[in-house]
């Protein structure tokens, strides 16, 4: 049976791993690839590695680092931030990421999902979401609008139809961020997982709030999720993932429990 | 020398990454006289199965396939590399493949919403049949996947390990001879796949 993945997260600034809330205040948490290899030892099932300041910026994640992980890991992983080209998602792919994270670009520039998807195949491309509610049903059917830009700048497109889009252009999974969840490790926004989950036939991803083990189980069963990303739960140290998965797994959770 | 053939078919970062924590001595290359030359043979590959055939004919490659993998040198397909062994992919309007192994690749089939096509992440392979490259692995670990088409081999003696999906049971690994094949990265199935790739290399290629 296909398993859930359980997805740390990692925000980069200037090759230290970071950790804020709601993109505020971070606080250094250590070294990326040391940390890759804690995370895969301990039996995470993937990882995702945001540069966080490289859009702003006008760069791509340093590729050095990707390279550097790709030598010290062997589960897959995705990068993402200021990933503004094809050649950037080639660059990443070739320096050993498995998949390359777009969010405000598309929304810019849809096209990059499709000619990313042309040139490496759908699954090495992930489309980002940030949806917030936004109660103008006649503007937004889904309830939810997307965000760009850290969830600055609203753009007036309906999330369910912006997911339906990039899986048609080719998306291979859908990462779902939520702002009013992020780091507040009090659950995910499921309802919104959930309407993009039963949208489209492509993985979904829910991020944003998780806090316990409990938190996981909702995202898989009530918001559809075929994966999870954590954050702050792990990286405080309050879980390790083998905690999560043993207390997942007697809840009827199909998980990865060997490594 | 472990010879990873390039034909275009995707990134082989990962595969040599993966050799190369093993300590393994790997060359990336598309020239007949070093795979030809090599102690084991890896054939990687993603992306579909038409535009796979039409670079190993561009680049002459398929003579010296079919030579190695009949000479007893130690063979690995992975992924597409394992689909285009097979006699033909319903993949790109039905393809003609390598024929090395009898036997088709179809197309998943959703049974129910649940199922999405591709396939990702990772999911237990129940192994059928003992091997020396998946020696001392414990039956039903988990591999990591990445795939919409599956291979079918036509004889059921050709699997070595099996994988359900999608409301089926399918053949996720297969060997004949000194040839083995994987549907799922060992490249990128942590401790386990690096143990399966090492099997790989202290392997002889003879399958008893």
């Amino acid at each position: 049976m296909l398993t859930k993945r359980i997805i740390p997260c990692l925000d980069v600034i200037k090759r230290r791993v970071t950790k804020g809330v709601k993109f505020q205040n971070n606080i250094d948490l250590g070294d990326p690839v040391e940390m890759a290899v804690r995370y895969s030892d301990g039996g995470c099932d993937e990882l995702v590695f945001y540069d966080i300041t490289a859009s702003a910026e006008k760069r791509p994640i340093d590729e050095g680092m990707v390279r550097d992980v790709a030598a010290a890991i062997q589960i897959p992983f995705a990068v993402g931030g200021g990933i503004a080209s094809v050649e950037d998602m080639s660059r990443m792919l070739l320096a050993g990421a498995e998949k390359v994270s777009v969010n405000s670009l598309a929304v810019r520039n849809p096209q990059i999902i499709a000619d990313g998807s042309r040139a490496f195949g759908a699954q090495c491309v992930v489309l980002g979401m940030d949806p917030v509610s936004n109660p103008d049903r006649a503007r937004f059917p889904s309830g939810y609008e997307i965000t760009t830009n850290g969830f600055r700048v609203r753009t007036g497109m309906d999330a369910v139809e912006w997911a339906r889009r990039a899986e048609q252009l080719g998306a291979g999974e859908i990462v779902v961020n939520s702002v009013d969840a992020d780091g507040t490790r009090a659950g995910f926004e499921l309802t919104i997982t959930r309407l993009i989950a039963d949208a489209v036939r492509i993985p979904v991803v829910a991020s944003g709030g998780a806090g316990c083990p409990a938190h996981l189980r909702d995202a898989f069963v009530a918001g559809g999720a075929d994966a999870a990303i954590i954050a702050g739960m792990i990286h405080t140290g309050d879980y390790t993932i083998r905690q999560i998965k043993e207390e997942l797994l007697p809840l009827g959770v199909p998980l990865r429990m060997t490594w | 020398m472990i010879a990873i053939v390039d034909y275009r078919a995707g990134n082989v970062t990962s595969v040599q990454l993966a050799f190369k924590a093993l300590h393994a001595e790997t060359v990336v290359t598309s020239d007949a006289a070093v795979i030809r030359a090599a102690s084991h043979v890896v054939f990687p590959g993603v992306g579909a199965a038409g535009s796979a055939m039409q670079n190993l004919r561009d680049l002459g490659l398929i003579p010296v396939l079919k030579e190695v993998t009949a000479s007893g040198v130690p063979f690995l397909g992975i992924c597409l590399g394992t689909q285009i062994l097979l006699s033909s992919s319903e993949e790109d309007g039905g393809t003609p493949t390598l024929d090395l192994i009898p036997g088709r690749v179809p197309r998943f089939v959703p049974t129910s919403a649940c199922d999405k096509v591709p396939q990702i992440g990772w999911n237990q392979v129940h192994f059928v049949r003992s091997h020396p490259v998946v020696k001392d692995i414990a039956d039903n670990s988990d591999f990591y996947f990445v795939h919409s088409y599956y291979p079918a081999p036509a004889d059921p003696v050709f699997s070595i390990g099996t994988t359900d999906y999608a409301g089926i049971t399918f053949t996720s690994m297969m060997g004949r001879d000194n040839l083995v094949a994987t549907q799922f990265h060992p490249e990128k199935s942590g401790r386990v796949g690096l143990k399966l790739l090492e099997n790989f290399v202290n392997w002889d290629g003879r399958s008893v």
